[in-house]
């Protein structure tokens, strides 16, 4: 049994629900337990620090303090929310970084009768403990219902890989962890050029045709992979490509009907849970279609720009990964 | 309504540059900069930014006051530290932008009020309930910015709440008082932590 | 000046306390620091004590010589600058006065007193206690010989590019034997690869290939291919070098260079060495076609006999039964008197910048494919194709500053490559009809002819786009840019990202040490910079010396550069060399360390502590020597040794201890 200290983050309440719901089933079938920091406060997202310093990282700073107390015998918090993700590691960062940060911060959380030492934590996304901690080969065994027949997106979105202070990730650009973890479960995965790029955070709301522009570039290449579905780990990704997925076919004339979900839904799935219980069907763009690809044979695929016949030159040998399956090194 | 940060003109004998890097977390490396144009060439929104990333910081170099907090860029950023990571000089990027967004905000220097608002909304919403609360920032904001955009976002809506993806009341954390208490403490220690 | 007549036979010293100009009596009252010697210090041999403007210069010499000559001194004792800038020139002084050079003794009370403090008072006390300490310590000193080491005339030298090959030639044209070890099967370097040399556009194997033969066919040059050192022993006049001569599988007694085994092989293996990945060779191959020495080698772990015991197809063709599959590898040992290391560099590996695409996308080249590509003898005939093998680009965007100049990788500049980025715009224009655009952060064209074929370039028409390359993508958004490379890049100079599709784009790639550059260093007693480059004596006034006495460093093992300045310092390396083989011998320090046997207790301690491996062991006595060439007097070992057991010529501990009792002097008395 592998303990975790779980910060959930605002949307995991809310607009993120069916992520909560199949993390906490996927959690329990791989043996990790999730203990929830009690009484955990918002972390600011992208929106605090831009009006006062201080308190964006006191902010945040509150829930590193509680998940200290917390501790007993672990010191990792895991957050599956890009952004809480993200906000939890660069406020610990940063503290280690500038200390006078770091003495700022803790004269703030004295007030409320609460300290934290920097750097007495490890902050880590879940997508790094599934495959790192828990591994593609658990993964695998717990395959009961294999994805066969679905073409995934595997979707990122910016803030897990980047800036990646404490360098987890395979690379900052095209990272393989998921496009490894969703091979895993027997779906076929599209080589998604633009598995990093932003979906525009919070520009749906501040200037939507950037939001727009940028959606539109997400949804293009997936169509033109043919993808099937695009499975995410942020929230605010899923909360984009799906709501905001009708605005954007309207500004641009297009007729996308692509369904976004969580990957734990995915891995939930393989797993043998039923689709209600993880959620599906609180998605805008219906993932009906997709779902019904499960099971069915790969569709014959015409050949895409990529797997033309052989150059006439040869190509680089590929890096290797650090990722290993089977005992062997996964180079990608 | 909440405090903002002491105005940026209290701050008087430091340059623009040296004031906005000592109002970044971390160690903002601005000063490095070699303007190689790395981060206005990877960013995803530059087209709708009145400067690049790049050309901001020139400005801020320049001493360019007025127009580095007018400007649009920092509010157009998306956060996606894709010039954090390519940037050859390891500069804290991002973090500046939310500083300007600080000290624009501050100083009322900015041209449009749609984003700022958008963020005192949410920061609005956090210190009432200690968590974001949409339904309530969404109303607020697109009533006042996008108000023709609503009938559009009906649908949406009321698919979210009948999906259970955003709740109409809000939730409010149990120690309410010791966020306050500490956030209050916070607002008086100020923008810097020099 | 004070002049006292000396009560007691003892040591006559003299002491001379420098102003430097204003540099030292600026801060420090140097007349009453001479004249408190005089007085104070009478009792312990001072017998003249002089103030003086500039000790160092020739006038200020001769009142040290004349006062040897006439006071009949035995002792002298400078107090000015630093040992570092003129403790030669005071002790030459010495020499030419016929006092032996090690009784003179020089203390700083300049960059260790005026230079850093402001209190003028406590200044000049602290320089009455520097020089009262090396008065005290000067009593201990005894009259040393420098050690002469005889030189052994031949010279090995590591690396066989051009700065080996120049600095091989010259040692072997001035009459003295060289072994030229060069690791891969011939030599040639990375200047072999490439097709046209900036900026004079001269073809770079036409240059070098009469080189190369030169230094083949050299009766004083023993060339030894697909060799490595793998052990060098012993100090500078006598090293003792061990070579592993790898075994090629061929005898080339009997080979004739034909290459009818290379024909007849049925493996084909990419080149990744010679061809950059860009091609294919054979399991039995010569690199090149004006390979030095021209017989083939055997790659085993790709030969179909050595995998399954079938085929030997060369051994069956060979018309001079020149293949041998049973050789071995061959240790050879020789002596040598010094070492020149020459290993070059690598390339800076493109694939860790995956936002560049290079490895992903297939139109991405680095430069040293490009440099294949453009070589008549590469694998496209010297066509500027794509990587289907056949296609010629409409456009090529060519990208600066690839792995150099940045923190996420080596944060250096890399010297070579606008140069280099710009030679390849030139080279496209000459041979293809297609646009050519160049992006950078800096054009730096900085030596003889560079920024003129800058402006050669920019007449051609080439497009120059001033920022650092964001990504390379296949993603387009446009119709003009599907089926395209995008190159997005700020243009810095007008403020806008710009997207520029392209049909091919080019990498020019940084350099970067060896990647086993530290290991190399260690078997050579040498250091690397942390970048991994070698370190040279000093970086201004002697950059192919090394710390080490004996070893030199030239080319791009030293940093980047281009191929003149390899040349250069190839030939610095040589001179030097020279220099040292025609004296014969050569004078040593004699700032030693010894063991004193009696107190020595066996325990080896100071055996793995000695930077320059100089302490032996015998365990027959069970005793720790120190072998005073290797010895560079440290003094590691002296503070080390927990019984005190070791000592050293020049810094013996009646030295050290009197010099700090002199420190601490009661200046109230």
């Amino acid at each position: 049994m592998s303990e975790y200290i779980f910060y959930p983050g605002c949307s995991l309440e809310s607009s993120a629900k069916s992520y909560h719901d199949s993390l906490n089933i996927v959690c329990e079938k791989v043996g990790i337990t999730l203990n929830e920091i009690d009484d955990w406060n918002c972390c600011g997202a992208t929106e605090y620090f831009g009006i006062n310093l201080t308190p964006a990282y006191a902010l945040i700073t509150r829930n590193l303090a509680l998940a200290a107390e917390k501790a007993n015998g672990t010191n990792t918090v895991v957050a599956p929310c890009s952004a809480c993700y993200l906000n939890l590691a660069k406020a610990d960062y940063y503290m280690r970084e500038q200390p006078k940060l770091g003495t700022q911060v803790n004269l703030a959380l004295e007030a409320g009768g609460l300290s934290y030492k920097p750097g007495s934590l490890e902050i880590r996304h879940l997508l790094d403990v599934l495959i790192y901690d828990i591994g593609l080969d658990t993964i695998k065994s717990n395959v009961v219902r294999p994805l066969t027949g679905l073409r995934v997106a595997p979707y990122l979105g910016c803030m897990v890989p980047r800036p990646d202070y404490e360098k987890r990730w395979s690379d900052h650009e095209h990272p393989v962890e998921l496009d490894l973890l969703l091979e895993a479960l027997g779906a076929e995965v599209i080589d998604f050029p633009l598995k990093t790029h932003c979906c525009g955070g919070h520009m749906p709301h501040i200037g939507p045709e950037t939001a727009y522009e940028m959606l539109h570039r997400l949804l293009t290449s997936a169509d033109e992979h043919k993808a099937d579905i695009m499975a995410t780990v942020c929230p605010m990704c899923q909360m984009n490509v799906d709501a905001y997925q009708g605005e954007t076919n309207q500004y641009f004339g297009t007729n996308h009907k692509m369904p976004i979900v969580f990957f734990t839904q995915l891995i939930g799935l393989a797993f043998g849970a039923t689709p209600k219980e993880l959620g599906f069907g609180s998605e805008l763009v219906s993932a009906k279609k997709a779902l019904a690809k499960i099971g069915t044979a790969p569709p014959k695929t015409k050949k895409t720009r990529k797997s033309k016949k052989k150059a006439g030159l040869p190509m680089p040998q590929p890096l290797p990964t650090g990722i290993r399956i089977n005992e062997e090194e996964v180079i990608r | 309504m909440s405090q903002l940060t002491p105005p940026v003109h209290e701050i008087e004998d430091l340059t623009l540059l040296e004031e906005v890097a000592a109002r970044t977390a971390g160690v903002s490396r601005l000063e490095m900069c070699i303007q190689c144009g790395t981060c206005g060439g990877s960013c995803p929104s530059a087209d709708d930014m009145d400067h690049t990333p790049r050309q901001l910081f020139a400005m801020l170099r320049a001493g360019m006051r007025e127009e580095s907090l007018k400007s649009n860029t920092p509010w157009i950023c998306v956060s996606c530290y894709h010039c954090v990571v390519r940037c050859p000089q390891n500069v804290h990027i991002t973090d500046v932008m939310y500083t300007i967004k600080g000290m624009a905000v501050s100083s009322s220097m900015y041209e449009s009020g749609t984003a700022s608002e958008f963020s005192q909304t949410f920061v609005d919403m956090i210190e009432n309930y200690g968590r974001s609360f949409e339904f309530g920032l969404a109303t607020r904001h697109y009533l006042k910015h996008f108000p023709l955009r609503l009938p559009g976002m009906a649908s949406m809506g009321i698919g979210l709440l009948t999906k259970q993806r955003m709740a109409i009341k809000p939730t409010r954390i149990k120690n309410m008082k010791q966020l306050t208490d500490i956030l209050d403490r916070a607002k008086e220690l100020g923008a810097t932590h020099e | 000046m004070t002049t006292k007549s000396n009560s007691h036979p003892q040591e006559r010293i003299g002491v001379y306390v420098c102003h430097c100009g204003t540099n030292i009596s600026a801060m420090v009252d140097v007349e009453d620091v001479a004249q408190w010697a005089a007085d104070k210090l009478e009792h312990k041999g001072v017998v003249i004590a002089r103030d003086y403007k500039f000790m160092c210069s020739s006038l200020g010499q001769e009142l040290v010589e004349k006062d040897i000559h006439e006071l009949k001194l035995t002792r002298v004792v400078v107090a000015a600058c630093s040992p570092h800038l003129h403790e030669k020139t005071f002790r030459t002084a010495c020499e030419r006065a016929g006092l032996n050079p090690y009784l003179c003794e020089l203390v700083s009370i300049r960059e260790q007193v005026s230079w850093v403090h402001t209190d003028k008072v406590a200044a000049t006390a602290k320089s009455k206690a520097v020089l009262s300490g090396g008065i005290e310590r000067v009593l201990w000193h005894e009259p040393l010989d420098p050690m002469t080491v005889p030189i052994h005339p031949a010279t090995l030298v590591v690396g066989g590019g051009i700065a080996g090959i120049q600095a091989a030639l010259e040692i072997a044209d001035a009459g003295h034997p060289v072994y030229l070890v060069e690791r891969d099967a011939s030599i040639g370097g990375h200047m072999a690869q490439f097709d046209k040399t900036f900026p004079t556009l001269d073809c770079a194997a036409c240059i070098l290939t009469p080189r190369m033969v030169e230094a083949g066919m050299h009766p004083n040059i023993t060339l030894m291919t697909w060799a490595e050192v793998e052990n060098v022993d012993g100090y500078v006049g006598n090293f003792d070098v061990t070579v592993r001569q790898k075994a090629r599988k061929v005898i080339t007694d009997l080979c004739t260079g034909c290459g009818i085994c290379e024909e007849k092989c049925p493996k084909k293996v990419i080149d990744d060495v010679y061809e950059a990945g860009l091609g294919y060779r054979k399991a039995v191959y010569t690199p090149f076609p004006q390979a030095v020495p021209n017989f083939p080698v055997m790659d085993v772990e790709n030969c179909i006999y050595f995998d399954t015991g079938k085929c030997k197809a060369c051994e069956k063709f060979c018309p001079t039964e020149a293949i041998d599959f049973t050789q071995e590898d061959e240790i050879v040992e020789f002596p040598v008197g010094n070492i020149i290391l020459a290993t070059g560099y690598d390339l800076f590996d493109a694939r860790r910048v995956s936002n560049y695409g290079y490895g992903h996308l297939e139109n991405v080249f680095t430069s040293m494919e490009f440099e294949r590509m453009n070589n008549a003898s590469g694998p496209t005939d010297g066509e500027i194709v794509l990587r289907d093998g056949k296609t010629v680009p409409d456009s090529v965007g060519i990208i600066h500053c690839v792995g150099s100049r940045d923190m996420n990788y080596n944060n250096y500049c890399s010297t070579i490559c606008c140069m280099q980025g710009l030679k390849f715009a030139h080279l496209v224009q000459e041979r293809t009809g297609a646009t050519v655009y160049n992006f950078y952060i800096d054009m730096r064209t900085a030596y003889k002819g560079y920024d003129e074929f800058y402006q050669k370039v920019l007449e051609e028409g080439t497009r120059f786009i001033r920022g650092k390359v964001a990504e390379v993508t296949d993603v387009a958004r446009l119709p003009n840019e599907e089926g395209k490379l995008i190159i997005q890049a700020e243009d810095t100079l007008i403020g806008k990202q710009r997207r520029i599709p392209v049909d091919m784009v080019i990498l020019s790639s940084g350099l970067e040490p060896r990647h086993d550059a530290k290991e190399v260093a260690k078997t050579f007693g040498i250091s690397c910079s942390a970048d991994g480059w070698y370190i040279e004596k000093h970086p201004k006034l002697d950059p192919v010396a090394t710390m080490t006495e004996g070893v030199y460093i030239a080319g791009c093992v030293q940093g980047p550069k281009d191929i003149p300045s390899s040349v250069a310092q190839g030939a610095a390396a040589a001179a030097r060399v020279i220099g040292k083989i025609q004296q014969k011998e050569m004078a040593l320090e004699p700032v030693r360390a010894s063991v004193l046997e009696d107190q020595c207790s066996g325990c080896r301690i100071c055996n793995d502590l000695c930077p320059f491996n100089a302490i032996l062991f015998h365990e027959d006595t069970m005793l720790s020597e120190i072998n005073p060439a290797l010895c560079q007097g440290c003094g590691t070992c002296v503070a080390a040794c927990p019984a005190g057991a070791i000592t050293g010529t020049g810094f013996s501990n009646e030295q050290v201890l009197a010099q700090i009792e002199g420190l601490l002097m009661d200046m109230s008395v």
